[in-house]
């Protein structure tokens, strides 16, 4: 088991330096600090001064080692819209994001485990086939359509709900913003997480769905079917257990995946996350910012997938640890 | 798959229709229903320049005097544009077919692109072996772990920051199909390079390997033609989220420009007008856009049902 770790978070470190080389690329090839900082109008002279001062002129690997010694002491460079620290701009946009991933979540979860076992246990009734036929819509339909079809109906047709921004925000633990405090900040965020769960549920209602069926033919399930056990213990306690380990695996690969996701509601519903800054900094190429968000982005996707393996590793029994090390 | 009598008689489309997956599609209204609207909808696409009424990329046709007309079955619309027309006074069904035919090649294309990467680099991983094989697993593995949409938002971004929107505009077709293709191969090539482990140890393979047959002959010839019918399957779920891949990063911007829209921009430049209440600028691509995707996952759906051996296990 720790070789295994010793190997993976090895492979997650190598990853990150891959991602820095990119960010760092993208920084040395993208627009002109200097005319940042100073504008048109000064002298070639001290043009070249100042970027001698600035250590623009060294080498590649130098500029690179203060980027990369830089990065890890968590300064990744100065907005140039904002003015302010890349980093501090990108984490005050932080909780935005992830309350919006966890809304949505939390509708995956709640729903996709009921509707899963659900049209496994009876895979042939109406409802099920219901289930699985607007299923596969749901994965049809892009997630920026689904939103812009609930702002349709929600907002302009019905004017229910909201259709852009946080609302009321109430700040929490010194500087987290949060929208689960106030009515007005539940509505506000009704329809985003909706829009984002739903090209994600449809995929977890299948892959419990398919786990759960091949889970209830096994021998445990029959035993326990013929020792007399009460059928709903036998799904909920006795398969649904078994069940979750490949869900979980998926699930928290997806967390990163939906972050990707959260840029298209975010854009919909103007909503003041990093995705939506993330845009934002990309029409005014302002360099640092973007630089700063694919470094923090890549890392979410990096720890998120260390960690789901790691537990993988550590729940499955199965896995050959030596084997997935090599 | 293709079991008839007598082979040599038959044509190659009776071979088909006769073969379990022939058998299977016709006993499936579904699967029939869905390619007939796909090949309609391809159909409608590549005959766009014969179809279309107006040509979108023609300034001379355009007037924005005509903008924003409703469809017909609406109040104040005009005859000669059948869906309306969007915001800069186009024609919504002539461009709608244009962009269909857009997003259908920028999908078909991209896809291909990701076959043929991942299919090469499957088969070397997996005939090869060793050190070469952990080696570019490893890297599949790393490139699954990023989303797609997040690489290609990335890529297409700093793109587009870089040689500005004039340049971007006129290769955006390009970068999408390198950058969707670029970033699924992993796809293809776990999958092929698991069907060439189980094959490889296989009698035919040893014979034909006794025989002198390089390694290259080897793969393309005999192996390939074996590892197909998952390929298959993945193919077209790939397609479709090809698509959709594209609508959104065309819905981002950073795709397909106004001028020449797809139907992932023209949705998006609907979107600015749908608190206006001109909704069909959005809502007829959009039905266009989830009606081509569904019918491509059904077939998938389909597709994966016939070939999936599992299957018949049970």
């Amino acid at each position: 088991m720790l070789a295994y770790l010793v190997k993976r978070v090895f492979q997650a470190i190598a990853v990150m330096l891959v991602i820095s080389l990119v960010g760092f690329a993208i920084q040395d090839n993208l627009g002109d600090p200097l005319r940042e900082l100073v504008g048109q109008s000064v002298s070639e002279e001290v043009r070249q001064q100042l970027r001698d001062e600035l250590g623009l002129n060294d080498s590649f690997f130098r500029q690179y080692s203060r980027f990369l010694g830089n990065a890890l002491q968590g300064d990744l460079g100065t907005s140039y819209f904002f003015k302010e620290p890349a980093l501090d701009v990108i984490l005050k946009k932080l909780p935005a994001t992830l309350e919006l991933v966890l809304g949505a979540t939390l509708i995956i979860v709640g729903f996709s485990v009921p509707l899963g076992v659900y049209t496994a246990i009876k895979p042939n009734a109406l409802l099920s086939r219901l289930i699985m036929g607007v299923s596969i819509v749901g994965i049809s339909i892009p997630v920026f359509l689904t939103a812009i079809l609930m702002i349709f109906v929600f907002s302009v047709e019905l004017n229910l709900l909201p259709s852009y921004g946080r609302g009321d925000v109430v700040t929490v633990f010194g500087n987290w913003d949060t929208n689960f405090a106030t009515l007005d900040g539940w509505a506000h965020i009704l329809l985003p997480s909706l829009a984002l769960a739903s090209i994600m549920l449809p995929l977890f209602v299948r892959l419990i769905r398919a786990e759960m069926m091949e889970v209830l033919q096994s021998e445990y399930v029959k035993y326990a079917k013929a020792k007399g056990i009460r059928p709903y213990r036998i799904y909920f306690v006795h398969a649904l257990k078994n069940t979750l380990l490949p869900v979980i695996t998926v699930g928290g690969v997806q967390i990163g995946t939906m972050v990707a996701y959260t840029i298209l509601t975010e854009t919909v519903f103007q909503w003041p996350g990093m995705g939506f800054m993330f845009l934002e900094a990309v029409n005014r190429v302002d360099t640092p910012l973007i630089v700063a968000y694919l470094i923090v982005v890549g890392f979410i996707f990096v720890l998120t997938n260390t960690v789901v393996d790691l537990i993988y590793g550590l729940v499955n029994p199965t896995v050959n640890l030596a084997r997935m090390g090599a | 798959m293709t079991m008839t009598t007598n082979p040599a008689k038959a044509s190659r489309w009776s071979r088909i229709w006769n073969s379990n997956m022939g058998y299977s599609f016709r006993r499936n209204p579904v699967a029939v229903v869905s390619l007939a609207i796909f090949v309609f909808i391809t159909a409608m696409a590549l005959l766009a320049p014969i179809i279309a009424p107006f040509n979108p990329y023609d300034p001379a046709q355009i007037d924005i005097m005509n903008s924003e007309f409703p469809p017909v079955w609406i109040d104040g619309s005009d005859a000669q544009f059948v869906f309306g027309t969007d915001d800069q006074g186009r024609d919504l069904w002539s461009t709608i077919l244009y962009g269909t035919r857009l997003s259908l090649l920028i999908g078909l294309c991209a896809v291909m692109l990701q076959a043929f990467l991942g299919i090469s680099i499957g088969l070397i991983a997996g005939y090869v072996g060793g050190r070469l094989d952990s080696l570019l697993m490893r890297m599949a593995d790393i490139q699954l772990s990023f989303s797609t949409l997040m690489v290609a938002i990335i890529f297409l971004a700093v793109t587009q920051a870089m040689f500005g929107s004039e340049t971007f505009n006129q290769y955006a077709i390009y970068f999408l199909i390198a950058v969707i293709g670029v970033a699924e191969w992993p796809q293809y090539a776990r999958t092929v390079r698991a069907t060439v482990l189980a094959e490889k140890k296989k009698e035919y393979v040893d014979s034909a390997r006794v025989l002198g047959f390089g390694p290259l002959r080897i793969m393309v010839r005999h192996i390939l033609p074996n590892s197909l019918s998952p390929i298959f399957v993945i193919s077209t779920v790939q397609v479709a989220n090809a698509i959709i891949s594209e609508a959104s990063l065309s819905f981002l911007g950073l795709g397909m420009p106004p001028s020449q829209p797809s139907l992932g921009s023209l949705i998006s430049s609907g979107f600015d007008y749908i608190f206006s209440g001109s909704w069909w600028i959005t809502a007829i691509p959009g039905v266009l856009l989830v009606v081509l995707v569904l019918v491509i996952n059904l077939l998938g759906d389909w597709m994966r049902d016939v070939l999936n051996p599992k299957l018949y296990k049970g």
